[in-house]
């Protein structure tokens, strides 16, 4: 994909000027004892794909979940859109947010799981409907016309009276993130998207992502799907043992990553 | 697709293949058991009907008996308005049990560890002398001037007493259930809610509870069909218009008590095929997406393939996507 074609499709306001949507300054988790999180420093501009790879365990989809506070970080500061997550400073100090500002804030970040989560007893419409109705209070009617088109687009038109239990899991991961794209995220977040996927059904969410991607939303992934990487990233990002190992060009990291754990990781995957 | 316009090649060349039809094994077994229970049961229905000791025309004359009736209804009164009132309290508790608040699962744990852990006799015979423990009930503002003051004993009358009773120490084992309900969605629900801006109490009405449903019905169809009989222990308030005390009643005035706990017997077996149907539709109603999911699955794709196909044979493995 050339930055060229991409930059066509972006809403004009930021064609030409890129802020940074996300800024991950300094941040640390500890689970107990276990120090997940070691001193994360990580930029995502707006309209940019980031792709975070990295061994099990090396902290990557815990960093996912801390910027939309699913869980809290120990220390740093985690800023989407220059607001601060799950905290406001005042004199020097920080106050933990209020519920119900954790919630607004996450109303701005989508967030796509590995095991998909889909509301169980509810069809596939009422899916995608539930939080703009709920949430926002938007109108049942208009409400259902956006899903329908929002499904057309995930290519699942005619599969919005099923329920998930009916859907196979491509199916299901792609209502997900229809589901996610209801509430006009700023920010979407993957956290694996494609892992407990059949191979066949991988390449149907893969495809849906880089559309979504072209269309300029802010997009950070979670992935071992190096292809996706290297196509639609923008920065590919390697983790190991809560650490940032290296980061930057996917292309450029793919082919001469810099570092031996770097080599040593994309020597198993690819 | 390109499976499936093979099936359609090969099977346009291919004659269709041959069913097996097996020669079933034979259960003797099961043929002895069956007519060892057919025997034991008509040896049961004719010492029934030819026994004269079970006072077969007593029963009829008592089973419509306008008291036993009413009784019934007291009954079923009794069951409905105390499990509704359990119900209402046991969600309470379930989710003050899963709260952030500690006060709140304190006192959620406290008061099923009360209700549960003291006989519903006990609990019955304390209703019924509340009023001697406490003769008014005054509101007011506490330890300010008095706005309004009522006798216990017509506030709460021995059909109240009798309900608050059984209610609330239902409510301790169906706090119980619904817990147990709630534990048993998968967390992913509740991050994923929470992912989408929803929070506390919505996430639980909305994603949580109704799944939950799915496990709590059938142990609170077991309970309230466990209620409409521990109703009989209304006398201990004492509440006397309920089915087994009317029949008990009409069964001393007559010396024959044989027929009147089957009259008992057969307006509680009534009712309580009757809250099965109940639940029945209940649980259908909560299983949808999950119960139901699994039957339509299977006939929507299959008739797809079939009509994408147009192939004949029924062997056919349905693809398990059929693409975009």
């Amino acid at each position: 994909m050339s930055p060229s074609a991409h930059s066509l499709s972006r809403p004009v306001s930021d064609a030409s000027v890129k802020n940074d949507l996300v800024k991950i300054e300094e941040v640390h988790k500890y689970f107990g004892d276990h120090h997940v999180l070691n001193g994360i420093n990580m930029t995502v501009k707006q309209g940019e794909v980031a792709v975070l790879i990295g061994p099990s365990g090396s902290g990557k989809s815990t960093l996912l979940r801390c910027i939309n506070h699913l869980e809290t970080i120990s220390a740093g500061r985690i800023r989407v859109n220059d607001e601060l997550i799950g905290y406001k400073e005042k004199d020097g100090k920080l106050h933990e947010l209020h519920l119900k500002d954790i919630a607004r804030q996450r109303r701005n970040i989508g967030m796509v799981f590995q095991r998909f989560n889909l509301f169980g007893h509810k069809t596939v419409l009422e899916n995608i409907i539930e939080a703009p109705v709920q949430v926002k209070g938007h109108d049942k009617v208009p409400a259902k016309r956006r899903a329908q088109e929002l499904l057309d687009r995930v290519g699942l038109a005619y599969r919005a009276s099923y329920y998930p239990a009916q859907l196979s899991g491509g199916q299901q991961q792609r209502v997900a993130i229809a589901r996610a794209l209801a509430m006009d995220p700023e920010l979407m977040l993957f956290d694996e998207p494609t892992s407990a996927l059949d191979p066949e059904l991988v390449g149907d969410v893969l495809d849906v992502m880089k559309d979504l991607a072209k269309s300029g939303m802010t997009m950070i992934v979670v992935t071992h799907e190096i292809g996706f990487a290297r196509e639609v990233g923008d920065t590919l990002t390697f983790m190991d043992g809560g650490v940032v190992v290296e980061s930057g060009n996917p292309r450029e990291v793919i082919a001469n990553p810099l570092h031996e754990r770097t080599k040593g990781f994309l020597s198993k995957v690819l | 697709m390109s499976v499936t316009t093979n099936n359609q090649e090969t099977t346009a060349q291919r004659a269709a293949p041959e069913l097996i039809k097996a020669v079933r094994v034979r259960h003797p077994g099961r043929w002895l058991g069956a007519a060892i229970i057919l025997i034991l049961a008509i040896l049961a229905v004719q010492s029934l009907a030819a026994n004269p000791n079970f006072h077969w025309e007593t029963f009829a004359l008592y089973v419509l008996d306008a008291n036993v009736v009413t009784g019934v209804g007291w009954t079923l009164l009794l069951t409905v308005l105390s499990m509704a009132i359990a119900v209402t309290l046991a969600v309470l508790l379930a989710f003050m049990r899963q709260s952030d608040n500690p006060i709140f699962r304190w006192s959620s744990w406290f008061w099923v560890w009360f209700f549960r852990g003291t006989p519903v006799y006990t609990q019955l015979v304390f209703w019924g002398l509340v009023a001697v423990l406490y003769p008014k009930i005054n509101l007011g503002v506490p330890f300010g001037p008095e706005l309004l003051s009522l006798t216990t004993q017509d506030l709460l009358n021995a059909f109240w007493a009798a309900v608050l009773g059984l209610a609330l120490n239902e409510s301790a084992y169906l706090a119980e259930i619904f817990r147990a309900g709630l534990k048993s969605v998968d967390k992913g629900q509740i991050e994923a809610a929470e992912a989408l801006g929803m929070r506390g109490t919505k996430i639980m009405w909305r994603i949580v509870l109704p799944q939950a449903m799915r496990v709590i019905v059938p142990p609170t169809g077991n309970e309230t069909i466990g209620m409409l009989k521990t109703t009989s222990l209304v006398l201990a308030v004492p509440f006397t218009l309920d089915l087994t005390f009317v029949t008990n009643t009409l069964a001393n005035r007559s010396y024959l008590p044989i027929p009147l706990l089957i009259v008992a017997a057969f307006w509680y077996l009534v009712v309580t095929s009757i809250l099965m149907i109940g639940q029945h539709f209940i649980e259908k109603h909560y299983g949808k997406g999950i119960d139901t999911a699994a039957r339509i699955t299977v006939n929507p794709s299959a008739l797809q393939t079939a009509r994408a196909t147009a192939d004949p044979a029924p062997t056919t493995p349905t693809p398990e996507e059929s693409g975009r």
